[in-house]
């Protein structure tokens, strides 16, 4: 277990050595231009909005961050040649890979709680600005623990997304790591449709094709609670609870497969 | 070697700093040259709302954020455009795609119904696209009575019918979100019928209870041009009196202060003077003035 964390903790500090944290300060500055410049746009629409936009922009972020550093992840070792050495240390394979996988996940979750900070700060001066009489007409505070669910679960999606860069980088280039991983991505987005094909009036072969693949490829819809936490809908705890297990459970299947092939790569 | 970096340095610099004023005069160049070739009608590249659902890959709060902004962006420079025939066309397309891709926008179904039936040159004056917009909000959220009260307003408001108002109001009090004084206005809304006092009342209870503070001043604004249009009411008889004495109408409201059949220049509760036409002696509120123009039959 701690050759994992060994390896974690190289990614993290790695990632901070690439200047990753950078994002952040980009992150800020969206969302405080964002709220003086809307709040002039918007037709009394500026905290809706600007939940909308930091959601959205963590989520964006994130994802971008776990493509372009999950593909480099292994490929970068083969192509320095450091991972002949990394293998030559007590360190099984399956553990290298879920070290590097973890660290990437401890990256993207810190990065994302400095986001969630830097969200709430954002929405707490929207509220000590607003005067009372306006904020009656919010459907939902501006500081609404709420938001946190939606936080939580852009968390599962770019754990779902660094598994899948990570997946294929093991056995491909880092270019086309990157175009799989985000094509895997947005097909997430469209499951529904391929569940619905018929619908759209397809032939009943291609239905069924559309409904095996909808099954075999992960639903990111359920992953986006935006717009229901921030109309101050609920989202149930067995929701969360479903939707994560079942990224969960790819995300397993993902790492193993991972590692099945990162066994069979032949580095001498 | 330390000069000649220095000075390499140096180089570099000004090299940026011209080259990048140059980048810029050029761009202004451009700008100048081509401006005549620049699109004056707004473009709309995704008109269906189910595809643009699709194409935004889970940002549809966002996306639903920046067509909200379209769209008010749309009214408010068409209204304020100089142009003779002011085009309103892709108000409900921005709207309709604004409320596929967040079902749940409010204030998108309720500030959208307002600036689609508002009458012409102020708005596209179309009401019934108000009515569906709203049809759509109800079908996303059955429980918003507040969509039932400006269906109904829409109804009473902009197609003069009493009685589809009167309908929409009772069927927002069914629900039981709905404040008790829905049903009253229902009722009074149906004996009144187009008297202003049932319209006043109307406004009044959008004045008090609106969420939002355009709406508010919205619901000011047309409660001002009932008052003008009950001044309207006393003025234009005093108006026919002076033809009746003078066989023809009068030159301007000063002759009318002459002649001693008005005090002064009556204003409209804006403090704009009313207009009144020497040729047909009608009398309106003044183009400048932010109430005009009344609705007809007011």
């Amino acid at each position: 277990m701690s050759a994992v964390l060994i390896v974690a903790r190289g990614v993290f500090k790695d990632s901070i050595r690439d200047r990753v944290p950078y994002n952040l300060l980009f992150f800020a500055v969206i969302l405080m231009a964002a709220s003086f410049l809307l709040a002039q746009l918007t037709a009394g629409q500026d905290v809706k909005i600007i939940k909308d936009l930091g959601l959205a922009a963590a989520s964006l972020m994130g994802v971008l961050i776990a493509v372009f550093i999950g593909i480099g992840l292994v490929a970068k070792e083969v192509e320095r040649r450091s991972i002949y050495s990394l293998l030559s240390k007590p360190i099984t394979r399956s553990q290298f890979i879920l070290g590097k996988y973890l660290g990437l996940v401890l990256t993207l979750v810190a990065n994302l709680a400095v986001m969630a900070i830097a969200y709430y700060a954002v929405l707490a001066y929207l509220d000590w600005q607003t005067p009372a009489n306006i904020k009656l007409g919010w459907e939902a505070a501006a500081i609404d623990p709420m938001l946190l669910k939606a936080f939580a679960l852009i968390a599962v999606e770019l754990m779902l997304v660094t598994a899948l860069a990570l997946f294929f980088s093991t056995f491909s280039s880092t270019f086309l790591s990157a175009a799989l991983t985000i094509a895997i991505y947005v097909i997430g987005h469209f499951s529904e449709d391929l569940r619905m094909l018929e619908s759209f009036g397809a032939s009943p072969a291609v239905a069924m094709i559309g409904r095996g693949l909808y099954y075999a490829f992960p639903n990111l819809a359920p992953l986006n609670v935006t717009a229901a936490v921030v109309h101050g809908q609920a989202v149930t705890a067995q929701h969360m609870l479903l939707a994560s297990g079942s990224i969960g459970l790819y995300v397993a299947v993902l790492l193993v497969a991972s590692t099945l092939i990162f066994e069979r790569r032949d580095f001498k | 070697m330390g000069t000649q970096s220095r000075s390499r340095r140096a180089l570099h610099w000004i090299a940026f700093v011209v080259l990048l004023v140059g980048a810029i005069g050029t761009q202004t160049v451009i700008n100048g040259a081509f401006e005549r070739f620049t699109p004056t009608q707004e473009v709309q590249w995704v008109r269906s709302p189910e595809v643009m659902r699709r194409l935004v890959l889970g940002f549809n709060s966002v996306a639903a954020d920046i067509y909200w902004i379209r769209a008010v962006q749309y009214y408010g420079a068409t209204k304020l455009s100089k142009a003779e025939d002011k085009d309103y066309n892709f108000l409900f397309p921005l709207l309709d795609i604004t409320t596929t891709l967040d079902p749940r926008f409010n204030i998108a179904y309720r500030f959208g119904a307002i600036l689609l039936s508002e009458g012409y040159p102020n708005g596209p004056g179309r009401p019934q696209d108000a009515i569906a917009l709203l049809e759509k909000g109800i079908r996303e959220s059955p429980n918003k009575w507040e969509y039932f009260l400006d269906a109904g307003f829409v109804e009473y408001w902009w197609h003069d019918d009493p009685k589809a108002a009167a309908d929409w109001f009772l069927r927002g009090s069914k629900l039981s979100t709905a404040p008790n004084w829905l049903q009253p206005l229902a009722a009074s809304v149906l004996a009144e019928g187009g008297d202003h006092l049932a319209a006043r009342v109307l406004w009044t209870q959008l004045a008090q209870t609106a969420e939002q503070e355009w709406m508010r001043r919205t619901a000011r604004t047309r409660l001002q041009q009932i008052d003008a249009q009950a001044v309207i009411d006393q003025l234009q008889p005093i108006v026919n009196s002076f033809y009746d004495k003078a066989n023809r109408f009068p030159t301007g409201w000063d002759e009318m202060t002459r002649a001693g059949f008005v005090r002064g220049i009556p204003l409209d509760p804006t403090g704009v003077a009313y207009t009144l036409d020497p040729v047909s002696g009608a009398v309106d509120v003044a183009k400048d003035s932010t109430l005009y123009p009344l609705r007809r039959g007011l």
